[in-house]
């Protein structure tokens, strides 16, 4: 099988700091947050810090463009956030060269606890939701879901190279998301994993992550146009297993260390301007982040975790923080990381605490998760030839 | 392509390779006699939601017939898919969190509310370090379930796939194919990997 040369055309991203790619972009420069205090949410006993859509954000750019009340919140986010990425573009969604591919962990998880609109029961299954979204844009094909605990969204993105790769589609639609929930934040604080203030990924005084609330979508094309404009390609991704713990890291970043790796093979280090971490500041996942990084042989490339400014968007974050990381280079900027002062992980890594400029065009994107899943992807700019 | 072994597993009823496996009880209490009569040394069984002992005794017997049981590698793929992700264990945590006064959330429950621990759990089981994916179908479709563990292979360092179809209901109402796919295999050589092969296998035995 012949190499083909896979292209971003288009992305959106739609959270609490904005509803374009872009205007996320622009927040996280300026280091603003949309994590905040909730008491008394969903009944909850114990406050939380989170991103949270505030009040009809979701509802209202729905219903400005579609009147039908037929979807939940999340699968508003999700196509709220399509229909933006599509925009950007002449795809035609409703051909069968086009393939969605969704991220998410509960999608309409919410939908057990409360359904006043009463949504068929069958839209709690991820499958029945996904077909959903991609029947608002009339899409004749299956659409895939993928479900791998905290790194669905970079899945998702492999799982787009590949169908592209192998001609099954010409066109990938990946979009993740997740909407908090009772059920979610009650989960989180049972395993004592929620900081009560916002999170300081990689720092030593942190102590647990937020969780967060978006959609993002990135559209991946197998013909790039014939110019001389630079663009994003996702060029080598793997998704590895600790073989240790469902809900514990490896203490030796097997698993990370692994897919690293994998990615690495054949790319020169030297292009790459940053490591995207999970960074989700809880100390295990922070800590074993920093073993793997430098098995790696990366310790001294600059680091940065988006966490502190989006919370830890589940389904959403792979894609939503390769996007986010895609615009940065598009700026010549590595993001700093909110909330990291002072380092606080065994292996000493060059976290980026400020927002620096770079003339490199290259990065890594990193996630782990519960099963003692990791994934790691190598996104690079330039000329298709 | 190559199958070297595959199973079919429905709450009544084990097949592998073809044959069916003698058993007693029926449902979760099934496997769990599978388990002491065929595994027995791994009490970690016990602490499993329902989908993920599936998954455990289903790979178990799978793996038992290979001529040399694999451990500790990078080289095997674990690819599942179904239509109900975790909802079984997703009911019994709602459960648990229903009202005020009864609020006693466990992440020994919640931990499950992810379909892709069983992966996790076979590649504890068998130092598995290689691609460990869960994929969600709003219905069993095998083409696209082969067109996916095929794309499993594009990674270089994965040899083998053991994955299939992975459903968990209830206690009481469960369906498990699973199989071990292999890029080349003289020895064990079982069935084509293929569509049609694939289809016959899933339709027999409905």
């Amino acid at each position: 099988m012949g190499y083909i040369m896979i292209v971003k055309i288009a992305d959106n991203i739609i959270s609490p700091l904005g509803m374009t790619s872009e205007e996320n972009y622009r927040e996280v420069k300026k280091g603003r947050t949309a994590l905040k205090v909730y008491k008394d949410r969903w009944g909850l006993p114990e406050p939380f810090t989170a991103s949270l859509f505030q009040g009809d954000t979701i509802e209202n750019a729905f219903s400005s463009f579609h009147s039908h009340a037929q979807y939940t919140e999340f699968e508003k986010a999700a196509i709220l956030s399509i229909h933006q990425a599509l925009q950007q573009t002449d795809v035609n969604p409703s051909s069968d060269r086009v393939q969605f591919i969704l991220s998410t962990t509960k999608g309409n998880i919410s939908l057990l606890d409360d359904n006043p609109y009463k949504f068929p029961e069958e839209r709690v299954l991820l499958g029945s939701s996904a077909k959903n979204i991609a029947g608002f844009f009339h899409n004749p094909n299956q659409p895939i879901v993928i479900s791998n605990a905290c790194i669905s969204g970079v899945c998702a993105q492999i799982t787009a190279m590949r169908c592209l790769q192998n001609g099954s589609c010409d066109i990938a639609i990946v979009t993740g998301a997740d909407i908090q929930s009772r059920f979610i934040v009650s989960g989180f604080q049972s395993f004592q994993a929620l900081s009560p203030l916002p999170c300081k990924p990689f720092d030593r005084d942190r102590c647990g992550l937020n969780l967060g609330e978006a959609a993002a979508t990135v559209i991946y094309s197998n013909s790039a146009p014939q110019d001389s404009e630079e663009r994003w390609m996702p060029v080598s991704g793997a998704i590895r297993n600790d073989a240790n713990h469902i809900s514990g890291p490896s203490r030796t970043g097997e698993g990370s260390y692994r897919a690293l790796r994998s990615i690495l093979k054949g790319q020169d280090v030297n292009s790459i301007a940053f490591v995207n971490s999970h960074g989700t500041s809880t100390a295990y996942n922070d800590e074993m982040e920093s073993i793997a990084i430098t098995r790696a042989g990366l310790q001294d490339i600059p680091v940065n975790s988006l966490k502190g400014y989006y919370g830890h968007t589940m389904g959403a974050a792979g894609i939503l923080e390769s996007v986010i990381s895609m615009h940065a280079l598009d700026d010549s900027t590595i993001l700093g990381t909110k909330g990291f002062e002072n380092a606080g992980v065994s292996h000493p890594l060059h976290i980026s605490s400020q927002n620096e400029q770079t003339d490199k065009t290259a990065f890594i994107k990193l996630l782990s998760g519960f099963g003692g899943c990791n994934a790691s992807m190598f996104f690079k700019k330039g000329i298709i030839l | 392509m190559k199958i070297t072994h595959w199973i079919h597993i429905r709450p009544d009823v084990i097949i592998l390779d073809g044959k069916a496996l003698v058993s007693t009880g029926k449902g979760i209490e099934m496997l769990t006699s599978v388990y002491r009569n065929r595994i027995n040394d791994y009490p970690k069984y016990f602490k499993m939601d329902s989908l993920s002992k599936l998954g455990f005794i289903a790979s178990e017997l799978l793996l038992q017939e290979e001529k040399e049981r694999l451990v500790n590698v990078e080289s095997r793929a674990i690819v599942f898919f179904n239509r109900s992700s975790s909802l079984c264990d997703d009911k019994n945590y709602q459960e648990t969190i229903r009202d005020k006064d009864n609020y006693f959330p466990s992440p020994a429950i919640f931990v499950y509310t992810l379909p892709n621990i069983v992966t996790g759990e076979i590649a504890i089981r068998n130092k598995y370090y290689g691609e460990t994916s869960f994929y969600v179908l709003d219905c069993l479709n095998t083409e696209k379930m082969k067109q996916i563990i095929d794309d499993a292979f594009q990674d270089e360092v994965t040899e083998s796939v053991l994955g299939g179809w992975l459903e968990c209901y209830d206690n009481n109402n469960f369906e498990a194919y699973l199989f071990i796919i292999k890029k080349n295999d003289k020895e064990e050589f079982l069935l084509d990997w293929n569509i049609e092969t694939i289809n016959k296998l899933i339709d027999t035995n409905k």
